[in-house]
């Protein structure tokens, strides 16, 4: 009875067939390798949510999204480096103890803000509100003065280049351009073979899931259906007496804190951070995983995640050369057929089967109504 | 289908590729213990490595594509023309060899992915790869976990040796120490002015050059800057060059930001035949992009020259030009490349096995005879003796040989003075 009012129909199909897929048949039919990197496609399914709530439902397009990612996957990396730079692990060093890139840049003591990095629990505070307040600081910069629309997803883009900037400049700090590599334990635990791999994949689809519920609940409640009526008309939501910024605010804060989870589970599940997620590309790509997958769909934008990495990776082991163009052409192709991405062409093509099935009961799941209806004034 | 690895194979320049073969003098110097009968391949290969009873697979792992292709792709054509060379010859212990080519996409987790998927999936006897040390940083803890064989062409910073790589260029001492020793005893130079990209590599280069200019030469540092990845405005250093006046210019700019650098330091009125400059990061492939006319008289400072006289070299670029066309340059990292695939054969032939563990032990004291830029020999540390050599660039793009050290240099990747 739950599922029914928590999910709508298609939902709760799509939910069952993502956790049949996700805890059963990958599991199941995947090696130890393969599993791992589904793992790390999984890690942009946490932006995609992020970024279906912001805009696909509150229409605030963030250019951005790797600063996010690349904020929690640092903190998580910063941990591990810490525990991988033990005194004996590091005594061919000039100064043991400290990450070895410090060392090669003539850094001698551990600087005063990575000390706290050598507490789990301070990481796993700081994954989720060091990039909430970073949001919550550009949220209120931006959204109190009304900056929307396409100058945001520019602000957006420029943070996400000065932040690589920073990172790339700050190599002693920060590993510059190769970034923080060869992170082995945590606690203790080595996070490297492949049953540490495995509850790795299995920790990973149990968060995503979790953030499946939240994302789902934010939508259904009053503050769902707000956003949806902001991007549809701004000025009435105003006018009706809605702080739209504040809205706003919290919906880019959700959303760079799921991107945050993602990149903490990728520098687990990879055992690498590098500025190279944190720049204005990898943030495009993520907005373009949604797009394929669907925007307006929580269940196809993880669908588009996953798809357009698999994509990803298959045509690069297959055409070294040439793989680029076929994700490009994949790309142009799916925007130009199906602007609602995957989640569109379900909702076309395969839903008004599905609903023939149940003909017995009234169909009233158009996909139309699955999605954008959630905006309408009354249900 | 990961199985683009015969192409090269098919290639209709293969044929001819032979027939230029037929000239290789070098050859002939080579050990001919893979035309003995072929040792069965239960006793070559105890841990599961794709060897079968005609064939061992190994992996070229560069980027083809992204702003590393440029430089990475002669690495890649090196590599295979060194495996058909091998072919040619009969193999390794009686087996052809096979590539899978993985493309890094100048993205270094990638290159981490693809790393874990040749050794992992594709269970191959070795990797040719990795250019930047970013890339190398990346795939070196995946090598160590799984246990591969890298072997890696790039001049590089040092600081690092490890059971699962073979470094075939040269770590830092061996291409700076005895260029500044020349330098200083050559034009009498006593100031430096350092300039580089901002990242790993040219931090350490800089920091050696200048414990060696300041505790060694007794000379003097007068300025050292830093320019991020990609960066094309020189401007403002050249104006600090022209006010310190150093003696030496010396520089590890890399990539697309040398052509502006170059071009810049040309319009600002700094003649390179009068100021001596001195570059760690030019070879003939950057020249390419810099284009001859604006980097003339600079000197460099590398192991190998593609104008270098020796027979192997002789052999080795026609060869190269016959497979790969007749504009290609083949710099130093270049024929390093080319030193992958045979140091790896040579040593699978002294531990007559294909297993990683006793590669790794028989490594130390391979030597090569054929290697373009003459006698190589691997030493304890995994990195190669090498000469280091001084060219002078000249209009065409080419260097013309102006000094090498008479022994074969030792590698030193961590060097006692210079941390």
């Amino acid at each position: 009875m739950i599922n029914s009012r928590f999910f709508n129909r298609s939902e709760l199909i799509g939910f069952i067939a993502l956790a049949a897929v996700l805890f059963v048949i990958l599991p199941l039919t995947l090696d130890v390798f393969r599993l791992n990197l589904v793992a790390k496609y999984l890690t942009y399914a946490f932006v995609a949510i992020g970024l279906v709530l912001c805009w696909g439902y509150g229409g605030i397009l963030s250019l951005g999204q790797g600063v996010f990612f690349g904020l929690g996957g640092y903190c998580m990396a910063m941990f591990l480096k810490l525990e991988a730079s033990s005194v004996e692990n590091t005594k061919i060093q000039s100064t043991p103890g400290i990450p070895d890139f410090m060392d090669w840049n003539q850094i001698t003591s551990l600087p005063l803000f990575w000390q706290p990095f050598h507490s789990l629990t301070f990481t796993i505070l700081a994954i989720i509100l060091v990039p909430g307040l970073f949001a919550l600081i550009i949220g209120t910069a931006m959204f109190k003065r009304r900056v929307g629309g396409t100058y945001f997803a520019i602000i957006t883009q420029a943070v996400a280049a000065i932040l690589t900037i920073l990172i790339i400049g700050q190599q002693g700090y920060t590993g510059g351009i190769n970034g923080m590599t060869d992170l082995r334990t945590l606690k203790g635990w080595d996070i490297r073979p492949d049953h540490a791999k495995v509850i790795l994949y299995f920790v990973e689809v149990v968060l995503l899931f979790a953030c499946i519920g939240i994302a789902q609940f934010i939508r259904l409640t009053k503050l769902g259906r707000i956003l949806v009526a902001m991007r549809e008309q701004e000025d009435r939501v105003r006018f009706s007496g809605y702080s739209v910024a504040n809205f706003k605010i919290f919906a880019f804060c959700m959303a760079a804190v799921f991107a945050a989870i993602g990149g903490a589970m990728f520098a687990l599940n990879v055992g690498f951070m590098s500025p190279s997620f944190v720049g204005i590309v990898p943030s495009i790509e993520m907005v373009i995983y949604t797009a394929v997958g669907g925007r307006m769909s929580i269940f196809g934008a993880i669908w588009g995640a996953i798809l357009v990495n698999f994509a990803k990776t298959s045509l690069s082991e297959s055409f070294p050369q040439l793989w680029l163009f076929g994700l490009g052409a994949l790309f142009i192709a799916v925007v130009l057929a199906f602007p609602n991405g995957l989640s569109g062409l379900w909702a076309d093509y395969v839903q008004p089967r599905i609903d023939r099935l149940f003909a017995s009961r009234k169909s009233k799941t158009d996909w139309k109504d699955n999605s954008v209806a959630d905006g309408a004034p009354a249900e | 289908m990961s199985d683009e690895p015969n192409k090269g194979l098919l290639s209709p320049l293969r044929r001819k590729l032979l027939m230029g073969m037929a000239a290789v003098p070098a050859i002939t110097m080579l050990p001919r213990a893979s035309f003995a009968q072929a040792p069965a391949t239960s006793a070559v290969n105890t841990t599961g490595l794709a060897v079968t009873d005609t064939e061992v697979t190994v992996g070229i792992l560069h980027s083809a594509t992204g702003t590393m292709a440029i430089s990475e792709t002669g690495s890649i054509e090196a590599e295979k023309l060194a495996i058909e060379q091998i072919n040619a010859m009969g193999g390794v212990l009686g087996r052809k060899i096979k590539f899978i080519q993985e493309d890094g996409a100048s993205d270094w987790p990638t290159f981490a992915e693809k790393a874990k998927k040749l050794l992992v999936n594709d269970k191959v006897a070795a990797i040719m790869g990795c250019w930047t040390s970013a890339s190398r940083k990346a795939v070196l803890p995946v090598m160590e976990q799984y246990n591969g064989m890298l072997y890696y062409p790039t001049f590089y910073e040092g600081l690092e040796q490890s059971k699962n790589v073979i470094y075939t260029g040269q770590e830092a001492t061996q291409q700076i120490l005895a260029g500044l020793n020349w330098i200083a005893k050559e034009k009498g130079a006593k100031s430096f002015f350092f300039i580089g990209s901002d990242y790993i590599w040219p931090r350490t280069s800089n920091k050696i050059a200048r414990k060696h200019v300041e505790n060694v030469l007794k000379g003097k540092v007068v300025g050292e800057e830093y320019y991020p990845l990609g960066n094309t405005q020189f401007n403002s250093v050249i104006n600090k060059i022209k006010l310190t006046k150093p003696d030496v210019i010396f520089t590890d700019v890399v990539g697309g930001s040398n052509v502006a650098f170059y071009k810049q330091l040309k319009a600002a009125g700094i003649d390179l035949s009068k100021q001596a400059l001195l570059t760690i990061s030019v070879t003939e492939d950057e020249i390419d992009g810099i284009g001859g006319e604006n980097i003339a008289g600079a000197y460099a400072c590398m192991k190998y020259f593609q104008s270098l006289d020796n027979p192997n070299n002789k052999a080795f670029v026609p060869a190269f030009k016959k497979m790969w066309g007749e504009k290609t340059v083949i710099g130093d990292v270049t024929q390093a490349a080319y030193l992958g695939p045979w140091l790896w054969k040579l040593t699978v032939e002294k531990a007559g096995s294909f297993d990683i563990d006793k590669i790794a032990a028989a490594s130390p004291g391979v030597e090569f005879k054929g290697a373009p830029e003459g006698y190589v020999r691997i030493h304890e540390n995994h990195h190669l003796w090498s000469k280091t050599r001084v060219g002078r660039a000249k209009l065409d793009g080419q260097f013309e040989l102006i000094y090498e050290t008479a022994d074969l240099v030792e590698p030193d990747p961590f060097p006692k003075g210079y941390q």
